[in-house]
């Protein structure tokens, strides 16, 4: 396939960067906070800071429309649209959410945590659904924006519970089951794009991320967890540093994918055929399967 | 029913951009924004090298990224294929610029003059404030085409009917109609000549046909025959 003109995309910056980065860190620590409070409150703080960053990330994207003060229009298709969806989980999560912080509820915490993957997961669609850019609608984008978002939301619970109240002992073995997974998506993501032809720049970007991401990331994160697991003393500082060191390269891994490696499609000259097309009809013409 | 779309014959096209300039005089669009384009492209590797102008635009899909993602349903699709967008409903989040594999949308937050400073008389006149901060894109000149078949004409064969852009090529290169209609000029177009969509492999079902009955170099990987 020749593509021709395939630039960077620059409709969305840091801010929406700035989206994924905060959003998917606080999602996936509401999700495993759930997990680790469950079935009781979660520690005020670490839920607050969860919705902090949720909250933080969509201001920043509310800064970077065109037209701010329409911003209730976003809730207009959840037919179809994911960030329609994303905002409406993000309505439905706060109220929760903050009466799961408030109450004594089993059910409230666990309406939390689902509500927080919920939000990672309306992320990783967001991108998928990106059909311009190579980069994003990779199926491979799913699971390494949503594997990220949860190793980070660990990350972030181990940092949060070394400095206040300690977390469940299982928390380090998820962390370390987390850190693989992640590192094997960020390989099928990198496998997938090269694979499918993606432009050059792209490959290349990420290319150059490789090292902070997987090594620095994730390979040094997962050498010191399981270090911190074999020497019981040492475990406070080495788990703080795997997490910081975990967090930081899922954050640097987001601003790349979506700031740096994201080049358009570009254009091509298709596959020449003959004779009179059999044109696909308009799909608004269709009925809506949502209503049907 | 009908469906519109677009031909363009890139055997007959010069790259001359008379319909870029045509377009940006219907539309008044601002500076960096082209609706309507046309690429100078070179394929292939020496010797075996063509060089292809190829007009591009919104190519109006008959299943567009674009209104999917659209969060505020300001992109949405007409009966007859036009995509379309509704200024006041747009927040300008430009989630339809990298659903699009076209790179048609455009977005500008501020009035700005092709002389720099202030707008012109002209360019105030013309100056559309829901446009500000909001995706615009080609529209097919949905308005042409509704004015023309309220008077009874038929578009792509009445100018009155048709986009500025097909009215104005010099070299008869673009041609607009009824794709659903079998004898209508697309129709005809496409059946007597070899043809290509963009990026059809995306799914998009594209309402812009390109010509070509020349051969495409071998070194740019495009295969060449098969029936549709």
């Amino acid at each position: 396939m020749i593509r021709i003109g395939s630039i960077l995309q620059t409709s969305w910056d840091w801010r929406a960067a700035g989206n994924f980065i905060l959003g998917g860190t606080g999602g996936g620590l509401m999700l495993v906070l759930a997990a680790a409070s469950y079935p009781g409150r979660p520690p005020l703080l670490t839920g607050l800071t969860g919705l902090a960053l949720i909250g933080l990330g969509l201001f920043l994207v509310w800064l970077e429309i065109g037209r701010p003060w329409r911003f209730i229009h976003v809730y207009f298709h959840p037919q179809t649209s994911w960030m329609t969806r994303e905002a409406i989980t993000a309505m439905v999560l706060f109220p929760i959410a903050l009466l799961a912080l408030a109450m004594d509820a089993a059910v409230l915490t666990a309406a939390a945590g689902v509500l927080g993957l919920g939000f990672v997961y309306c992320q990783a669609r967001i991108l998928h659904a990106s059909r311009g850019i190579p980069a994003w609608r990779d199926p491979a984008i799913l699971p390494l924006i949503i594997g990220t978002g949860l190793t980070e939301g660990a990350g972030l619970l181990i940092v949060l519970a070394a400095a206040s109240s300690a977390a469940p002992g299982w928390v380090p073995f998820l962390f370390v089951a987390l850190l693989v997974l992640r590192g094997c998506a960020w390989v099928v993501y990198r496998q997938n794009l090269a694979a499918s032809k993606a432009p050059g720049a792209t490959l290349a970007a990420l290319a150059r991320a490789h090292g902070p991401v997987f090594m620095a990331g994730n390979v040094v994160p997962l050498g010191l967890t399981l270090l911190a697991l074999l020497v019981p003393a040492l475990a406070g500082g080495l788990s703080v540093l795997a997490a910081l060191l975990a967090i930081g390269a899922g954050w640097y891994m987001k601003f790349i994918v979506v700031t740096r490696a994201a080049q358009v499609q570009g254009y091509s000259v298709g596959r020449l055929r003959r004779g009179r097309p059999v044109p696909k009809s308009p799909v608004r013409r269709q009925p809506d399967r949502f209503v049907a | 029913m009908t469906r519109y779309v677009m031909v363009a014959d890139l055997n007959r096209c010069v790259g001359c951009q008379t319909c870029t300039a045509a377009c940006k005089h219907a539309n008044g669009t601002p500076p960096t924004v082209q609706w309507r384009k046309v690429l100078d492209v070179e394929i292939g590797e020496y010797p075996d090298v063509r060089r292809l102008f190829v007009p591009v635009g919104c190519q109006h899909c008959a299943d567009p990224p674009c209104m999917h993602v659209c969060p505020s349903t300001a992109t949405g699709q007409r009966a007859d294929g036009i995509v379309t967008i509704d200024y006041d409903l747009c927040i300008g989040c430009a989630y339809c610029f990298v659903a699009c594999p076209y790179q048609a949308r455009y977005k500008v937050t501020q009035p700005t003059s092709f002389f720099g400073g202030a707008l012109t008389v002209n360019e105030a006149q013309r100056h559309d404030e829901r446009r500000l901060g909001v995706a615009q894109k080609c529209t097919f000149c949905a308005d042409r085409i509704d004015a023309g078949l309220a008077r009874g004409l038929k578009p792509g064969v009445d100018a009155d009917a048709t986009p500025a852009c097909v009215n104005s090529c010099i070299a008869n290169a673009l041609s607009f109609g009824d794709i659903e209609d079998e004898n209508s000029n697309v129709s005809t177009l496409l059946a007597e000549n070899a043809w290509f969509q963009m990026h059809a492999e995306l799914g998009t079902e594209p309402g812009f046909y390109y010509l070509w009955n020349g051969r495409l170099p071998v070194a740019a990987g495009v295969e060449e025959g098969g029936e549709s």
